[in-house]
């Protein structure tokens, strides 16, 4: 057990762990310090210098956030020369930074406003450095905005996206008054290693990295009379929507998200769980005639473990740092983009749109979702499959634009046709969700019954864990998959891509035997995806993967191969998991890209 | 394999592959090329496994590892007090006149860039200046030409 | 009247070859007699810091770890500085002597001398000595090996934690302290990091005992020091003196007659104005009479035909591109103040301007990450104060 350590904070005794942080021991008692450079899913830095606290006796002030606790330490949070201290840091930062507030995305979401309207860095300002520095802003992006102007250098990204997602995007360049954060030789974001999954955006304090919104686009499409809009909302928006506007963690609003959607005038508010649920029956079959392949028919061109391929940010990250292994990844397309291939073709036919005359539009947890609706094999349906995709933030500001009260709307339902689903497609917005799905359909389909975990819940898949892995022992199976009798089916799920790159080192050097992998670009899933509200941190992560899974044992059908929609697609459209249809529309195909 | 690439591997090899390395063959690069190309970064990222923004990152932070193409002959003068109390200025105005360029620049022939750099530690013996490793110190305009005279004509007798 | 000079020493230079005695002297004795010795001797790191070298010896051997570094600072950036230059080309022997000591002490088998960039012309002559010093340790049957690690350009990787980020091959950029260098450095295994002035001096405490050098210079401020002179000299260089002199003494002895002000400790130092040249004695914070300043060595004399303003313009000028621009009040501090400076020197903002630049070098000392950001306020304030007119007029 750890060794407990007594100190002052602002003259109240703290008794804690020895290791711990004064920040963490002022967090204890309750006393707020003032950070920027902090974020708990992230190493210490110690650059910005806001969190600056006095010890009694000593000359110099240190960061709270990157001091131990040592014992009879006497600690003031709020002394005249740490007030000064920390307002002349937020008047530097100010000058570096272009304060154009009531123009910025983030205006009235910013850290760095929230601490100058606190210390009131008013007129007497230092010099403005912004007119001397000549930045450019990179937009090229489909999914991130990168304004240099804004960053306060507090290398939040670089360390989300260096030790976080391991993707090694950003970084930071030169030094002095030059130093920067760029990505590889300065390159627009859209032509280095970038994933787009996000998680910068969601740690960056200020709007210097921010999301590309689509929002004022989606507001003509309302407003035009030709236009029939179709909006599908991920399983991850329904769990976090109400955080952006007012409500707490962990709320689930599904019935005021439809009631919303609604009355900002969608013309069809359906749901990504429905394909979901098809992507299961898809991604479900495809794993089992590859297991086929492989253990009856000796077929060596059938590449095993299959990995998942809902995440756009693990694609993209697969695409530049595993390409050897891109046929691996399954070819079902993401729930998203089969919905945009069905909505403008399937759907369409069904109400008699003409799919020209039709506008799809999506409500993602996630940014790169942006960047894959912009794929050009996103176009089966002979258009762009999804036009617009919408964040979570965004969807909640034009909630707010349109002056919606959210919390007092009456829930509502979403309409039939490719708005029904199963609590399956409701925990893809978690890590493990999708393995758990497929195995709740991949387990029956073989043996005729359900899976052996008591009420469906597989909570070996479940949980917050870097790396998690399960295997399932497939006994008494149906006579047509006699092969597959006392396999055992080893899974691997993984959530970051850290934790991505880890597994497939893992398999690449032949340390690990799986079948089947579920990827995850972002920490926890798709509810902790970088469209989703700030701030995140495990704990909010954790409260909303409750929601998820509360929501998944609410539902009356709990297995995507019982959603009474996706039987009829099949028997109606599709005809079989697959099938030529599915093929045409469903499945996709990948590319190499430069790993540096 | 291309030149540049074979040059990395060499030096992964000389130094070892692992990032105590990276700066080692980020100074082989440059002793080699003056510059550290955009190719050359991937390839030092290919071989020591880590990201090519993090290779730029390290690269951009040190003044003698330059990203941008510079002459054969990289001219350095120390802009630092002493130096400049010297007469270091005058200095960079001869070598500007002699160069037929400025500050900053590199010449037509690709064989003189002209830099300004911070101390060199020959401040009693200022102004100084490096030409690549090599230092010039208790320089005068007259001794400067002489200088440039000498890397002109040693050019010559190379070729 | 005669005036009396300082004294001048020759014990850093002095022409001797004593490694392997002085091996095999400190080799016989427990590590605890060496380290008090050392201790004893009153030996400050020669850096600028001034670090008690002993005590930094001894809490290394105390980690319980197998591998551990010994190196040696050689990136000798400091504006007006430049005797760690003379010392490695003219005595290179005894600063690896020390390294050896001190391995042995915390038990390394390597070290390193990380050479600044600027520095490479002397690689060639370093690595014969270095080849030599191996020969002798084979013979001895030591196992410790000394590598050169060159330096690219970046004053700010004199700082020990940002020196170990560039042989990881990072960023200069330094760490947060704790953990200090000497439980986790490089590769965050513990490492003894000294100056080569300080290795130096190890080599002439284990020769001649620590009483030798103990009683040379003053009270906190013990035995000699390679003083780097340049700026209004008719007699630039560099020279071993006894610590504990006035500054007064050596403005009689080295400045040109018409000295205004000397900046002691290079552009991280202070500016000392004519009135204050009697008051003010070179040695480390002690309880002295009047003002002692601590100093890497560099002391840089200023005549009355020199513009201050134009001193702390090029200063500035040097920290706002040396900063490694991690934390806020170095990277933005440098250019406030630089622009600052400008703008009150322009008229642009009026000469009050300057109190708030003031608080600002005073914000920047107390909170900036490194000794970098944290000792601009040393020149700037001391400069601006005591030249106030330079700065408006």
């Amino acid at each position: 057990m750890a060794e407990k350590i007594n100190l002052k904070i602002d003259n109240i005794a703290v008794n804690i762990d020895e290791g711990s942080t004064i920040l963490e021991a002022a967090q204890k008692i309750n006393i707020r310090i003032p950070t920027l450079c902090y974020h708990e899913d992230l190493c210490v830095a110690g650059n910005c210098r806001v969190c600056m606290v006095e010890q009694v006796g000593s000359d110099r002030l240190i960061p709270s956030c990157a001091m131990p606790v040592s014992e009879g330490m006497e600690i003031m949070t709020n002394s005249l020369k740490v007030r000064s201290a920390r307002k002349q840091v937020v008047e530097l930062l100010v000058s570096e930074h272009r304060a154009e507030c009531t123009r910025c995305y983030k205006n009235g979401k910013c850290e760095l406003q929230d601490l100058s309207s606190e210390y009131i860095v008013g007129e007497n300002g230092y010099i403005d450095l912004i007119p001397l520095k000549g930045y450019s802003i990179d937009n090229f992006s489909p999914s991130i905005i990168k304004d240099d102007s804004k960053c306060i250098r507090c290398q939040r990204c670089v360390r989300t996206c260096n030790e976080l997602q391991n993707i090694g995007a950003l970084s930071v360049a030169y030094k002095g008054e030059h130093m920067k954060i760029s990505s590889f030789y300065e390159k627009p974001m859209y032509e280095v290693v970038c994933t787009n999954c996000g998680q910068c955006i969601n740690r960056c304090p200020t709007g210097a990295l921010t999301e590309k919104t689509y929002f004022d686009e989606v507001w003509s499409a309302l407003n035009s009379e030709k236009k029939h809009v179709v909006v599908q909302t991920a399983p991850a928006v329904r769990i976090a929507l109400g955080e952006a506007l007012g409500m707490p963690v962990g709320e689930i609003v599904t019935g005021k998200l439809v009631a919303a959607l609604r009355r900002l005038g969608f013309n069809s508010v359906l749901d990504t769980d429905f394909t979901a649920d098809l992507t299961i029956i898809e991604e479900g079959n495809e794993l089992l005639q590859r297991l086929k392949k492989v253990l009856v028919d000796g077929d060596t061109s059938v590449k095993l473990p299959l990995t998942t391929s809902c995440s756009p940010g693990w694609v993209k990250f697969i695409e530049h740092a595993f390409p050897e292994y891109l046929e691996n990844v399954s070819t079902a397309k993401s729930p998203q983009q089969m919905f945009g291939a069905l909505a403008k073709t399937f759907y369409a036919k069904k109400i008699g749109v003409e799919p020209e005359n039709m506008v799809s539009i999506s409500v993602m947890p996630c940014t790169a979702k942006k960047y894959e609706a912009d794929r050009p094999e996103m176009r089966s349906s002979g258009y762009k499959d999804v036009d617009y995709v919408l964040t979570t933030r965004e969807l909640a500001l034009m909630i707010k634009q349109a002056g919606i009260d959210f919390s007092s709307l009456p829930d509502d339902e979403y309409d039939s046709i490719m708005g029904e689903s199963s609590g399956a497609a409701v925990i893809f917005g978690a890590t493990g969700g999708v393995m758990e799905a497929a195995l709740r359909t991949a387990y029956e389909v073989v043996t005729g019954r359900e899976v052996p975990f008591k009420n469906l819940n597989i909570t070996a898949v479940r949980g917050m864990e870097d790396v998690k892995e399960a295997t399932i022992k497939i006994e008494n199976v149906l006579p047509e998959w006699s092969f597959l009798e006392g396999a055992e089916l080893k899974t691997c799920v993984a959530h970051g891509l850290s934790n991505a790159k880890k597994v497939m080192e893992a398999v690449r050097d032949g340390k690990a035997e799986y079948h089947f992998i579920e990827i995850m670009a972002c920490p926890g899933g798709c509810l902790g995806g970088g469209g989703q509200p700030i701030p995140t941190s495990l704990a909010i992560r954790k409260q909303r993967s409750k929601a998820i899974y509360e929501e998944d044992s609410l539902k009356p059908i709990r297995k995507s191969h019982e959603n009474p929609e996706v039987i009829h697609i099949y028997e109606e459209f599709l005809k079989e998991p697959l099938g030529e249809k599915s093929h045409e529309l469903l499945h996709t195909h990948y590319t190499k890209r430069n790993r540096y | 394999m291309t030149a540049v690439k074979q040059l990395v591997k060499g030096l992964a090899e000389q130094h070892g592959r692992n990032e105590e390395s990276l700066l080692p063959i980020l100074q082989g690069i440059v002793s080699q090329e003056q510059h550290i190309s955009e190719d050359a970064m991937v390839e030092v990222a290919r071989e020591l496994n880590i990201s090519a923004a993090q290779v730029y990152g390290t690269a951009t932070f040190y003044s003698f590892l330059h990203t941008k193409p510079l002459g054969k002959f990289v001219i350095r003068v120390c802009k630092t007090i002493t130096c400049m109390m010297h007469g270091k200025n005058q200095i960079i105005k001869e070598l500007e006149t002699v160069l037929k360029i400025n500050l900053g620049e590199t010449t037509h022939d690709g064989k003189f860039t002209l830099l300004e750099t911070n101390c060199l530690g020959q401040c009693h013996k200022g102004p100084a200046m490096l030409i690549n490793d090599k230092p010039y110190t208790q320089l005068t305009p007259e001794k400067v030409r002489e200088i440039i005279m000498m890397y002109r004509h040693e050019e010559v007798r190379a070729n | 009247m005669k005036k009396k000079h300082l004294q001048r020493l020759d014990l850093i230079f002095k022409n001797e070859h004593d490694t392997e005695a002085i091996l095999e002297k400190t080799f016989k004795r427990s590590n605890d007699d060496v380290i008090n010795d050392l201790i004893s001797s009153g030996l400050k790191g020669r850096g600028g810091a001034g670090f008690p070298t002993g005590l930094k010896w001894k809490l290394a051997s105390e980690e319980e770890t197998e591998v551990k570094y010994v190196i040696c600072n050689a990136d000798e950036g400091e504006p007006g500085t430049f005797k760690d230059r003379e010392i490695l080309s003219s005595v290179p022997h005894k600063v690896l002597a020390g390294m050896a000591v001190c391995a042995r002490i915390i038990g390394a088998k390597k070290g390193f001398i990380y050479l600044r960039g600027e520095y490479l012309f002397l690689k060639p002559q370093l690595l014969e000595a270095i080849d030599k010093f191996h020969s002798l340790l084979d013979e001895m049957k030591v196992d410790f090996r000394v590598e050169i690690f060159l330096g690219s350009g970046a004053y700010i990787c004199g700082e020990e934690s940002a020196l170990f980020e560039s042989m990881e091959g990072k960023r200069g950029e330094p760490r947060n302290k704790p953990p200090f260098p000497t439980a986790q450095g490089y590769k965050d295994k513990p490492t003894v990091i000294n100056n080569v002035e300080t290795l130096a001096h190890t080599y002439s405490i284990f020769k001649y005992g620590p009483e030798k050098f103990r009683d040379l210079g003053i009270q906190d401020s013990r035995g000699s020091k390679v003083f780097s002179v340049s700026g209004d000299t008719p007699v630039p260089g560099i020279y071993e003196l006894e610590f504990g002199m006035s500054l007064q003494k050596f403005v009689d002895d080295f400045a040109d007659g018409d000295a205004k002000a000397v900046q002691v400790g290079g552009a991280s130092g202070f500016c000392v104005p004519r009135k204050r040249f009697d008051k003010t004695v070179i040695g480390y914070q002690g309880k002295l009479r009047g003002t002692s300043l601590p100093t890497g060595g560099s002391m840089m004399i200023f005549n009355s035909s020199r513009s201050m303003y134009n001193v702390l313009h090029n200063y500035l000028d040097f920290f706002v591109e040396e900063s490694c621009g991690q934390c806020t009040p170095c990277r933005v501090g440098t250019q406030q103040l630089l622009l600052g400076v400008e703008a009150v020197k322009k008229g642009e903002q009026p000469s009050s301007y300057l109190d708030k630049l003031m608080d600002l070098a005073e914000a920047m000392r107390i909170t900036a990450k490194c000794g970098l950001g944290q000792s601009v306020a040393n020149s700037f304030s001391s400069i601006v104060e005591n030249f106030k007119e330079e700065m408006i007029y």
